[in-house]
């Protein structure tokens, strides 16, 4: 019989009645006349796509409940870099399970973005704290793009370096991402033993990286090296295990410019690797060059401090081509998790936690060294045992460890390694005992209060700061994260309608694995037969992602957009080296595209070549043509956007790839816009070799507030050799790897397995058609009002429509980001704000909102156009306006005194259904200027800032 | 309508340098303070660095945007413009006076007369 939770109903906005109303405004007979006049008829797929039948809601999870108990757990201490850890249940619930906190975008509109910025804010104090540098930024993709991006930094101080320097002792995967990294910029990394570096051996050094504690769990003194570094002017930088530094000397104390690491540790599952929080500390003359984002304080319209994304114009997607970093999106929700453990905690549960895991793997490893047959059994720095045992006897240890159900890390060197952790349990030390042949009844009882030596201890102070000591019970966090929560502005108030970042819904049933032990506790580096589930996901995932797209191969590693970019990029350039061909080094890219499209092409070795477009936003196809046969010879990619960064089906797409081809060049596209192409066309088809994907757009994983994502890449037979390598996956491949995890962020996959399995392609293509029919909708209502920029030839726009705001400049001296926060009174987070045309802004709807959502947004619109039309009427002041003074905050309406040429009730609530559902905005319109003239980016600085300014904090 | 003092000369890229001086201040345009909005940051030159005409020396960022700033003519550059550190602010209140970037000690006089001249420069932002 028929499931009765059929899934697309649930997804879609819209049903047959509304569609039909929507369809009669447009005039339009049907959906399919509309997507006819919409794609061009060169590219429209005429088959359904090769997909299984969709699944009910409750079919699917338990069908992929089914896959994922295929994967063994195991008690897990291998280690390197992920270590298992407890996400306090109050956390869990408030934050990772919400909707108010993992459906929010990048907090660009600060103003609705207070708490998830306070929440960033706070983690950038603590990893400012653990690391004693001055500067944190607000997350990084994971540990190895950690440290990629720090020798970005150091190279950018040293414009001549040639070599960087990383200690053999530092974590393979995060080697083998530095080397990904270094190679198509000419660099070579050096792996050396700090203790008897031969520094002149090495061309032009510039930087070095040394593992805190290292990979083999020993703590060195790298306050020689470091030394001898400085001396010779190399920029030093610390990977560190940050659950560490709460016992042992900050990497600032040995003489670190930069740390570096992941965070999991704090709270976060292990996740088959991820998504994780990364964290990068600088002191304060790096603050300039950090990458990422930074969240500073500065003081809004009342004079009172106010949280927002600082120094914005370090990031990649502004820099373009001169870009020295490779992160858009962060990990916000995965910092958020991190720094909400750490206050929850305070520093002294942090003490008691680190106590614990060290005096663990102290017990262990002074019980392991009375056994015969243990050669050795170092004594680990912190939390890990590695031990050499006698030959014949590992088989017997890692066949006791597999009948006990314990993951040990069998190393590559025969030894054995143990990294105990936050989850282990006094009985796992006694079998970890019984498995390494000992008796365990004898393990030594850990000591309460292990020291270290006064050269590697903790002297500095920890978390000093108010809010790490407010809120250790259960009741004040929670009050405290809903407080925050309260703040925000996510998909669970209302409609997010930012063009280019497809703000749809992120499904209950599609985040309920994320809560599955069998998902979340599984180890990267777990061997084969313990993940079977997980393999059987990406298999069917990939499989699904290549029918949809028409290309041969998947991979799934890349962890964010701007990184798909980059692995995109890569295999072209590895293609290209294969068939001898290096000289190919130059990418055209149109000049309406994407800002990290210029960056990840210089990342990945290439020399970016602007190509114009015309005035419809079109790429100026004759252009394309001139430059491709002037440079045939080198002409290694185009990069293309489909449908354009201005929401247009481009007729000529498949003429485009066919000319970059005629000159030896391969074409990738940028994915970003897939939520307008699924089941309508296919990148393959038309013509390119590659493309990236943005799950957290077209595929349901949340936005998280800043991250995470997750951009796979597809492509063609031919370049499907260089795709992302990972040691984990042996000498396969050509490419390395870009990202610490084999499989990238893969917990967070099955988010888009569930939402495909759920679609099947009749809702797939059923949500892209209805994508394209909100925003033409949304287009056909406001073109009264706002001028609709760039149509495709036959006069719709694709799924997202792009408004004028220039007129009103000069007519009413009202610019774009007024209208951005006067939307904000209304209860709506602004569409994009000038992109990718200054003083305009980008609307997608997505197929997830209603018609009366819709209709409700353009309300709103059409009701500030006529607050517009009052001030250059001259009705209303120009200067002291409802669209000025926006937002406004109920302290601001409820103050004693009103002086305010417009009334209370107008600026709060301009229309009857705002009464319903009122947002208010924490704080009035925040100074950017003065946030970035006076950087302050801990929590510290706020109380000194709130006494400064005189306000109460 | 953006102020472009006579006695100056300028770069369509909107850079502006005083005319007939040895040492001769650079500095970026009423025009082009106005397009940046406030400036928070100005990242300067070393003084003594040796710059060639249309050679990117220094970098203006606002909290938008980021731009590079082009030596109009060839020198070396004998003097920057401290006062910016703590207040950038100065370029947009007064880009002709306070607001300067820095000095260069001009190589040859006669490059500037490649330069554009107030008019010109006007015409060249359609003013």
């Amino acid at each position: 019989m028929e499931a009765t939770d059929d899934f697309p109903r649930r997804h879609l906005g819209s049903g047959p009645a509304d569609i039909a109303a929507m369809l009669s405004q447009l005039g339009l007979p049907s959906l399919d006349a509309l997507i006819e006049a919409v794609v061009p008829e060169s590219i429209l797929l005429r088959s359904p796509l090769q997909l299984p039948a969709a699944l009910g809601e409750r079919e699917a999870v338990a069908r992929l409940r089914e896959i994922m108990a295929a994967n063994v757990r195991r008690r897990c201490f291998l280690g390197q870099g992920f270590a298992a850890s407890v996400m306090p249940a109050v956390i869990q619930r408030n934050v990772l399970e919400n909707p108010g906190w993992y459906t929010a975008y990048t907090p660009y509109q600060a103003e609705v973005a207070q708490g998830r910025l306070e929440m960033l804010l706070n983690f950038q104090t603590l990893v400012t704290s653990l690391t004693g540098l001055e500067v944190a930024n607000a997350s990084l993709l994971d540990e190895a793009t950690a440290a990629a991006e720090a020798m970005h930094m150091a190279l950018g101080t040293h414009p001549c370096g040639r070599t960087f320097l990383v200690s053999n002792t530092c974590f393979g995967h995060t080697i083998d991402v530095v080397r990904t990294r270094a190679a198509p910029l000419g660099l070579r990394v050096a792996l050396v033993d700090h203790e008897s570096l031969a520094w002149d051996e090495w061309e032009n050094p510039f930087g070095i990286l040394v593992q805190y504690p290292a990979e083999d769990g020993v703590v060195h003194d790298f306050r020689p090296v470091m030394d001898e570094a400085a001396r010779r002017g190399l920029t030093r930088i610390a990977a560190c295990d940050p659950l560490a530094l709460v016992l042992l000397r900050s990497p600032a104390g040995f003489g670190a410019e930069i740390a570096i690491g992941s965070m999991q540790r704090f709270g976060l599952p292990l996740g088959m690797g991820g998504p994780h929080a990364a964290f990068l500390a600088c002191s304060d003359a790096w603050k300039r060059r950090i990458p990422g984002r930074l969240v500073g304080v500065s003081r809004d319209s009342a004079g009172r401090p106010a949280f927002r994304l600082a120094l914005q114009t370090r990031e990649q997607h502004i820099r373009r081509d001169k870009a020295t970093s490779n992160i858009c999106t962060s990990q916000v929700l995965l910092a958020v998790l991190a720094a909400a453990y750490a206050m929850y905690h305070g520093p002294e549960g942090l003490r008691r936690i680190a106590r614990r895991v060290h005096a663990m793997a102290k017990a262990l490893s002074e019980s392991l060294r009375g056994l015969p047959w243990v050669e050795e059994a170092q004594a680990p720095g912190f939390d890990t045992v590695v031990a050499g045992v006698a030959e014949g006897r590992r088989e017997m240890i890692l066949e006791r460890a597999e009948k006990r159900g314990i993951l040990l890390h069998t190393r590559d060197d025969g030894r054995i390694g143990v990294t105990l952790n936050e989850a282990a349990r006094d009985e796992d030390l006694r079998e970890l005992v019984w498995v390494f042949g000992g008796a365990p009844e004898a393990v030594a009882t850990p000591a309460p209060e292990e020291e270290f030596a006064p050269a590697h201890r903790r002297t500095t102070p920890l978390l000093e700061e108010a809010v790490f000591h407010r809120y250790q019970t259960e009741t004040e966090m929670m009050r405290y994260l809903r407080r925050l929560e309260g703040r925000d502005l996510a998909l669970n108030v209302s409609m997010i309608p930012l063009g280019s970042c497809t703000m749809k819904l992120n499904a209950a049933s599609q985040m309920l694995a994320l809560s599955w032990p069998e998902v979340m506790e599984m180890h990267p580096f777990a061997p084969a037969s313990q993940i079977q589930g997980y393999l059987r996901l990406f298999e069917e995932l990939e499989r699904w992602l290549a029918v949809i797209t028409g290309f041969d191969a998947v991979s799934l590693q890349p962890n964010a957009g701007s990184q798909g970019e980059y692995a995109g990029l890569l295999a072209i350039r590895g293609y290209h080296r294969s068939r001898g061909e290096e000289r190919r080094n130059i990418c055209l890219i149109p000049v309406s595209a994407h800002g990290t499209n210029p960056a990840s092409a210089v990342m990945a070795g290439f020399r970016v070549m602007p190509v114009a477009c015309d005035r419809e936003g079109n790429i100026d196809a004759a252009d394309l043509a001139a430059k491709a046969e002037a440079h045939a010879g080198e002409l290694a990619a185009l990069m293309v956007t489909y449908p354009s960064t201005h929401g247009v089906f481009e007729e000529g797409i498949r003429e485009l790839c066919t000319l970059a081809h005629r000159y030896g060049g391969q074409v990738y596209l940028d994915g970003a816009n897939m939520n307008a192409q699924v089941g309508l066309c296919r990148p393959a088809d038309y013509g390119a070799d590659v493309c990236h994907l943005n799950l957290h757009k077209t595929f349901c994983i949340p936005h998280g507030g800043g991250g995470p994502g997750v951009g796979p890449i597809a492509a063609r037979a031919h370049l499907a050799p260089y795709l992302p390598g990972h040691r984990r996956f042996g000498g396969s491949r050509a490419t390395g790897a870009v990202c610490s995890a084999p499989w990238g962020s893969a917990s967070i996959l099955t988010i888009s397995w569930t939402y495909i399995a759920m679609m099947g392609a009749e809702g797939l293509r059923e949500a892209t058609r209805l994508a394209i029919l909100n925003a033409n909708y949304v287009a056909r209502r406001l073109e009264p009002y706002f001028p609709v920029l760039y149509r495709g030839e036959r006069g719709w726009v694709a799924h997202e429509c792009i408004i004028d705001l220039r007129p009103f400049r000069d007519s009413a001296g009202i610019e774009v980001e007024d209208v951005a926060k006067r939307l904000m009174d209304y209860g709506y987070h602004s569409p994009t704000m000038s992109w990718p045309v200054a003083g305009t802004l980008m609307i997608e709807p997505t197929e997830s909102e209603s018609k009366e959502e819709l209709d409700r947004f353009c309300e709103a619109m059409i009701a500030i156009h006529g607050e517009i039309v009052e001030v250059a009427s001259g009705a209303a002041d120009r200067k002291d306006n409802l669209l000025k003074r926006a937002p406004h905050t109920a302290e601001a309406l409820c103050a004693e005194v009103w002086e305010r040429p417009y009334s209370r009730e107008r600026a709060a609530f301009p229309v009857r259904w705002v009464r319903e559902n009122k947002v208010w905005p924490a704080v009035g319109r925040i100074d950017n200027a003065h946030g970035d003239r006076h950087l302050i980016c801990t929590c510290e600085g706020v109380s000194a800032y709130a006494a400064g300014a005189e306000a109460g904090y | 309508m953006s102020e472009a003092p006579e006695e100056l000369r300028y770069r369509d890229s909107h850079e502006w340098i005083e005319l007939g001086k040895e040492i001769a201040a650079v500095g970026i345009t009423d025009h082009a303070q106005g397009e940046l909005g406030d400036l928070v940051y100005i990242e300067l030159p070393t003084v003594g660095r040796v710059v060639e005409a249309g050679e990117a020396v220094a970098v203006v960022e606002s909290v938008k945007a980021a731009s590079d700033i082009y030596a109009p003519v060839s020198g070396e550059v004998a003097e920057v413009n401290l006062s910016l550190e703590s207040d950038p602010g100065l370029v947009n209140g007064d880009p002709y006076g306070s607001g300067w970037l820095f000095r260069l000690r001009v190589r040859d006089a006669a490059e500037a007369a490649g330069l554009l001249d107030a008019a010109a420069y006007r015409a060249s932002i359609g003013e």
